[in-house]
């Protein structure tokens, strides 16, 4: 490489590997750029206004940061805690979380019970019929999820379509109370968030070896106990994501509870939906939705740690 | 790799009950058949193996082989005929509740369990307590020769290795009929040879009975007692590997076990059966022509290595003597293949084994030659 000119030697050395670096670093910069712009952002500027005080102004907010002199030579950081100090204080929040969470808890596990059987079925369907089955799982997302979750007051209010049916099968005498109470939440929660417990879950399953399954059988096990033994462990994967999928974002719904839950139904996407536009205290309900974040995060981070160190000890 | 006994195989030790007119078998297959849509699969299969056999089911792919061992397997229920096993009808007994296991293609190990929980998994099944059950793990651990492999998982198993615990795992439960489908296809080649043998000894040990299912010829022919050739659905011809190589009783089955020279011709009437062929150039004496009549259509079959290849020409007037020149020559290392045109315009195969050096070899091509071979070195063959 001696005889290259200095400024072959210049391109050959560092403008062409950085040129070639350029699309990779495109690939992992723009997502990268895009969660620090519209999640880590917002989420600063949120963290910020929990640490405020609210006031009748526009922003609704204090500024946790002061000039003390003109010259703004001084710099003062006022953190006021007050804002989660009132969470721990103030039962109605704590409840709420607790509450967020058990509803969130409860409509996993009902999802992954009536979405495991749906996609197993799913994955042992003959392969033609397995592209419509998919494709009928996503077809709901074709409408707005709104218009979807209205659809389900029509259905279970008094007079609706439910109790309708069963009136006319002779089942009851009296329209059965399920608008306006948990039951009503649980329906619209399981029936949104569904397919994201059965998509991720079809994935696995469709990916198995039957021939484990036969090697099951033939090593004397019976069809319901492979199940369990062989093809739940092995769906594992998706049995996780299809959870994390569910559980997240049900802990802070906010549109089913309100449409189809009762004035009971307590959980903490309502409560910061109240205190943003109902109270317009925004440190609060900022503060609701820091603790919310950390609530969900701490675990699912820690999980991910643990997965990773059995993935290594595996290896 | 342990060799118990020498030149111990079931074969060689002179063990035939498919001779012997009192001995039972222990799995009875009758008229089994199965059809996938308009596809028959298998077609009324009658097979008798006897206990302690290493019997190879040999044929293409989609010669219905691999149907077969599913069905004595229970995958697949057959549509008619029936399967007993030591007495008992198998037919319609579910995979799970049959005495038989099976050695899968894709080994099929559970990649979620320890090695040894696979081989447990098994035994788990039978309710059998935690002692036995790791008494038995140990041994058939020992027994292929992985003892300190228990606690890995199938994926930190190189092929080979997950080869024996797929086998390990299937012979744990001690099967009345072990299966074995392709067990030896996924290895290489020098591999695959050695297993070969281990297997041989492996089945001498536990003494249980095996049926294999390979499309390798070599590899039915090393292992095997017997050995069906099936052919699209149905069984061509059961018999010990040597019978199969050297009394084939069709033209498919001397074509697919080794190398073969066909050569269409008639039978003339005479105290020696007499051939008289256009294709060979030549009239070929047969060692023997039981039940044939005069003028009946059949073909001879030469392997490639009975023939004697020389280049000084017989006397005028010999039987079974071909003449043609060299056209190629295949060089092997052990042995030579030459492919000679006839005078006739056929192609012929001839094998020679390299006693010589190279160098000093003495045909080459288009040296004319002469082929010559003995009236018992050939089979007639009358489809």
């Amino acid at each position: 490489m001696n005889n290259l000119s200095p400024l072959s030697e210049l391109t050959e050395r560092w403008l062409r590997p950085a040129v070639e670096r350029v699309p990779r670093g495109l690939a992992i910069g723009i997502p990268y750029a895009w969660l620090l712009i519209f999640f880590l952002a917002p989420f600063a500027i949120v963290l910020k206004i929990s640490f405020a005080e609210p006031q009748l102004a526009m922003p609704p907010y204090t500024s946790i940061f002061e000039f003390l002199n003109e010259a703004g030579d001084y710099f003062s950081v006022e953190l006021n805690l007050g804002n989660y100090l009132l969470l721990i204080e103030d039962d109605l929040y704590w409840r709420a979380y607790l509450n967020s969470l058990k509803i969130a808890a409860i409509s996993t596990a009902l999802a992954l019970l009536l979405g495991f059987p749906m996609a197993y079925a799913m994955a042992r369907a003959p392969e033609r019929w397995r592209g419509p089955l998919v494709m009928m799982m996503i077809l709901p997302f074709w409408t707005s999820f709104l218009i979807r979750v209205y659809a389900w007051i029509g259905i279970l209010k008094g007079e609706g379509l439910l109790n309708g049916f069963l009136q006319w099968l002779g089942l009851i005498d009296q329209p059965l109370a399920i608008l306006n109470t948990d039951i009503a939440v649980y329906i619209g929660i399981v029936y949104s968030y569904l397919p994201f417990m059965v998509l991720p879950l079809y994935a696995t399953l469709e990916k198995m070896d039957e021939s484990l399954l036969e090697a099951a059988a033939d090593l004397g096990c019976r069809p319901f106990k492979a199940l369990w033994k062989i093809t739940v462990p092995l769906a594992r994967p998706g049995i996780i994501a299809g959870s994390c999928l569910v559980f997240i974002p049900v802990v802070g719904e906010v549109v089913i509870p309100d449409l189809l839950g009762g004035s009971e139904t307590l959980m903490i996407g309502r409560t910061l939906w109240s205190e943003f536009f109902t109270n317009r205290d925004w440190p609060v309900a900022s503060a609701v939705a820091i603790v919310l974040l950390l609530l969900l995060v701490v675990p699912i981070a820690l999980f991910q740690r643990h997965l990773l160190v059995r993935a290594e000890a595996t290896r | 790799m342990a060799i118990s006994t020498p030149g111990s195989s079931a074969a060689r030790r002179g063990y035939e009950p498919w001779d012997d007119p009192n001995a039972t078998p222990i799995l009875k297959i009758a008229a089994l058949s199965k059809s996938f849509g308009p596809v028959v699969a298998v077609d009324r299969v009658d097979l008798n193996i006897f206990k302690g056999e290493f019997f190879a089911l040999l044929g293409p792919s989609g010669c219905g082989k691999t149907t077969l061992l599913r069905m004595l397997a229970g995958f697949d229920r057959p549509d008619s005929g029936s399967i007993m096993l030591d007495g008992a009808d198998m037919t319609a007994v579910p995979p799970y509740r049959r005495p038989v296991n099976m050695m899968f293609q894709s080994y099929a190990l559970f990649p979620h369990m320890s090695v040894e929980r696979n081989i447990a998994f098994g035994l788990k099944q039978e309710g059998l307590p935690a002692r036995e059950i790791k008494a038995r793990v140990a041994e058939a651990l020992a027994l292929v020769q992985l003892p300190d492999h228990g606690k890995r998982k199938p994926h930190q198993l190189s092929g080979g290795q997950r080869q024996r615990i797929a086998l390990a795992r299937s012979l744990v439960k001690r099967p009345k009929v072990l299966l074995l489908d392709e067990p030896l296809a996924a290895l290489d080649r020098k591999l695959r040879e050695e297993t070969q043998f281990e297997l041989i000894n492996i089945q001498e040990k536990v003494g249980i009975t095996f049926v294999i299912v390979t499309h390798d010829q070599d590899e039915a022919m090393t292992m095997a007692s017997r050995i069906a050739v099936m052919d699209r659905g149905r069984i061509a011809q059961i018999a010990t590997p040597g019978e199969i190589y050297e009394q084939p009783n069709s033209r498919y089955v001397a074509d697919f076990i080794g190398k073969v020279n066909l050569f269409e011709g008639n039978l003339v009437g005479g105290e020696t059966p007499l051939v008289r062929s256009a294709e060979a150039g030549c009239d070929i004496v047969l060692a023997d022509a039981p039940g044939l009549r005069a003028g009946q259509r059949l073909w001879v079959a030469v392997r490639p290595e009975k023939f004697e290849i020389s280049r000084e020409p017989p006397p005028p007037g010999s039987t079974n003597c071909l003449s043609g020149v060299v056209w190629d020559i295949g060089y092997l290392g052990d042995v030579s293949t030459y492919r000679i045109k006839l005078d006739t315009g056929k192609m012929v195969v001839a094998a020679e084994a390299n006693r010589v050096r190279r160098t000093e070899r003495t045909i080459t091509w288009e040296d004319r030659v002469y082929l010559r071979w003995t009236p018992r070195a050939a089979v007639a063959l009358l489809n």
